[in-house]
């Protein structure tokens, strides 16, 4: 057994332990924790098949900033355990139910597996070595030629989606006052105090 | 597996572990003293004098600091979530260390020279929000939860802003390799060749999110004394406390190194001619990475704190367009004026 | 006026002048006093730790008059007067103040006929215990005699203001 495979084993273990644990942690908090746990083992394992590019934009955008989102949301939950554990029986046949449905969609899909006709031929293309293309070079070459038009519409779906959630959000409410940032800053005594000279017992 | 190659196994081993003591210890030293140091320039913009009791120029004061913190009791609040409350320093700590793996300390001087080690060090400073939130909800407190929730929510709104910073740098190098960043700033004109003047504008970006992203003054909403206590460390004291800030001035540090880095050309000296190339290039990057941590302290003198939705209004409507329309225009700019690497 | 803003801000003008006056403060000399090794000025009237005073010939001023004890509005002085002496006047055999009642109003010194009882200039008579500052006579007379010519300038330096 090599070191490679060694932490391979390791890697994939936590991998599958901690991925077991989110789903049977009580604590809500836990299970995103332990589901991070995943993700970053899940990185370990695409530095071991040298996909260092894929290992790193893992850990930013799953662990850096999704799992945040889904830490601080469930963190915000009120959730009541005693209330979650009783209705574990009745929802157990709908439950059972969308994972039969699930595993009869893996099967179907496992079991139609096919090769493509052209993946002998793919295979048989010799890899570049290492030294000259890294990985990152690689995914760039692939995504900006061939995929570009996949690459585009997946960001141009994202674009949509963002500008949804911003429209679906965004609320300006009358007769909120609203800070003018620039209009503060651009405020000078000169334009904003008015001295006078008041003579004693005048008044102004 | 023969015996040859496990011996050669352990062999490596024992150099790579050899080589992450005597870089974690000068690390740690070298953070004592920025501790110490910030304390003083801190102290010496409000008149006062700072710490100068223990040792000559209180010299010793980060050690004296550290025995008083781990003799200390550590107190763990009866509601807390004692293993998530513990785990949350360490994480700070371990990570903060952590990103010193990739760091090129001068030509060579690196334990690991990958080719994505930016990304690393993104990813790892990234991971340093969990440390926060982890702490914060742990304590079973108010005022550590509400710390923790504005933390991570400052510090997931400046990454977008870092980086689209580190974006424009690598388009202007073409690798994600820390050393190449700095060979490509090595020119005839030594600090006229580095990244801070054709990308003045993403120095300054670059700067101001890393005060924000390490919760620095003037953005250390997480921890505001004034109407938070201390934000997310209320609970910790003693060696876990500890932990917390060290962790933080690990960060600060890898800040500081990647602003090195990144704008400041690393180890290059700043004239590339005879006195100033005989000093080794630990020594040049010794220097910049103090000098940037000097405008980190010092702009916690002279800058006051700003409120929560002026720090999200500048990091989302200022920062992140301003970054994204750099990132635009140095990329049209390489591709027009074919500089690509 | 929007553009010369627009440019200030952009070239971040307020942070730069901030910065310059930050170094200005930098380098000016410390408002602090070093303490333990420097120490501030105190006024002739500075009401510290108490003392009892002797007169030049090593007599004790106290006259066991007992106004301090009686206008100390903390309660702080504890007085036991001896017998009349040959000469008239009379000793206490009992001086006690209780320096953790003591508001250090200055009454006590204001109240005496002999200046006998006065609160010097000392500040640094922090102790480990409570007991300690449970002053008896002996500590008074033992503080006089340390503090004495700080006590007798600051009264000289005083006097043209009674």
């Amino acid at each position: 057994m090599s070191l490679a495979s060694a932490f391979f084993y390791l890697f994939a273990g936590i991998t599958v332990a901690s991925a077991f644990m989110v789903i049977a942690a009580r604590n809500p908090v836990h299970s995103v924790l332990f589901l991070i746990l995943a993700f970053v083992n899940a990185a370990g394992l695409f530095l071991l098949m040298g996909a260092e590019f894929l290992a790193m934009i893992l850990v930013v955008v799953y662990v850096g900033a999704v799992a945040v989102l889904f830490l601080f949301v469930v963190m915000m939950l009120d959730v009541d355990f005693v209330a979650l554990r009783h209705g574990f029986l009745q929802y157990l046949p709908v439950g059972g139910l969308v994972g039969l449905i699930l595993v009869a969609e893996l099967v179907l899909v496992v079991g139609g597996w096919a090769a493509s006709p052209g993946a002998e031929a793919l295979r048989a293309t010799p890899v570049p070595p290492v030294a000259d293309v890294s990985n990152t070079l690689a995914i760039g070459r692939v995504l900006y030629t061939d995929y570009l038009f996949y690459f585009q519409a997946a960001g141009l779906i994202l674009l949509v989606a963002m500008i949804g959630a911003i429209v679906l959000t965004l609320r300006h409410k009358e007769g909120v006052k609203r800070q003018d940032i620039s209009a503060q800053v651009a405020r000078t005594p000169a334009n904003s105090l008015d001295i006078k000279k008041v003579s004693p017992g005048q008044g102004v | 597996m023969d015996l040859a190659t496990f011996s050669d196994y352990l062999l490596q081993l024992a150099i790579m572990a050899g080589q992450s003591v005597l870089l974690l210890v000068s690390l740690l030293i070298f953070i004592a003293y920025c501790l110490l140091a910030d304390r003083k320039i801190w102290a010496a913009i409000q008149l006062r004098r700072g710490p100068n009791v223990v040792g000559p120029f209180g010299l010793f004061q980060s050690f004296a600091d550290l025995l008083k913190f781990v003799l200390k009791e550590p107190v763990i609040p009866s509601g807390a979530n004692k293993g998530v409350f513990l785990l949350a320093p360490l994480v700070t700590c371990v990570l903060g260390l952590a990103a010193w793996a990739v760091v090129p300390v001068a030509e060579g001087w690196v334990i690991a020279d990958i080719n994505v080690g930016i990304l690393y060090i993104f990813a790892i400073s990234s991971l340093g929000v969990y440390g926060v939130i982890m702490g914060g909800w742990a304590s079973n407190s108010k005022y550590a939860f509400l710390g923790a929730l504005r933390s991570a929510a400052q510090m997931v709104s400046y990454e977008v802003s870092i980086g689209f910073v580190i974006i424009t740098v690598l388009l202007c190098v073409g690798s994600l390799n820390l050393s190449a960043i700095v060979e490509a700033q090595n020119g005839a004109y030594g600090l006229l060749n580095w990244y801070w003047l054709p990308l003045f504008p993403m120095f300054v970006i670059f700067f101001i999110s890393a005060l924000a992203e390490t919760n620095r003054p003037p953005f250390d909403l997480p921890e505001a004394e004034s109407e938070l206590v201390a934000g997310f460390m209320v609970e910790y004291g003693s060696t876990p406390y500890m932990m917390f800030m060290l962790g933080e001035y690990a960060a600060i540090m890898t800040m500081c190194a990647l602003t090195t880095i990144l704008f400041l050309g690393g180890w290059l000296p700043p004239f590339p001619f005879a006195p100033f190339t005989w000093l080794p290039g630990i020594f040049w990057f010794v220097v910049k990475v103090f000098g940037v941590f000097f405008m980190f302290a010092a702009v916690k003198g002279f800058v006051p704190r700003y409120r929560y939705d002026q720090l999200m209004r500048l990091g989302w409507k200022v920062f992140l367009p301003i970054s994204l329309a750099m990132v635009v225009i140095v990329a049209g700019v390489i591709q027009f004026m074919g500089w690509a690497p | 006026m929007r553009l010369d803003q627009a440019a200030r801000s952009l070239f971040l003008s307020e942070f730069v002048a901030a910065f310059v006056l930050a170094m200005r403060y930098f380098f000016k000399p410390k408002a602090t006093l070093n303490y333990p090794f420097e120490k501030g000025a105190i006024s002739p009237r500075f009401r510290g730790e108490h003392a009892l005073r002797r007169y030049p010939n090593g007599e004790e001023r106290c006259i066991a008059c007992k106004l301090c004890e009686a206008i100390c509005p903390a309660q702080a002085i504890t007085i036991e007067a001896g017998p009349r002496r040959n000469d008239g006047t009379r000793r206490t055999t009992r001086y006690d103040i209780d320096m953790v009642k003591c508001i250090y109003c200055g009454f006590c010194q204001e109240a005496c006929p002999v200046d006998a009882i006065v609160e010097g200039p000392n500040f640094e008579f922090a102790t480990e215990t409570r007991e300690e500052l449970l002053y008896d006579k002996e500590k008074l007379l033992a503080n006089g005699d340390r503090w004495e010519r700080d006590i007798a300038r600051r009264i000289a330096l005083d006097s043209p203001y009674r």
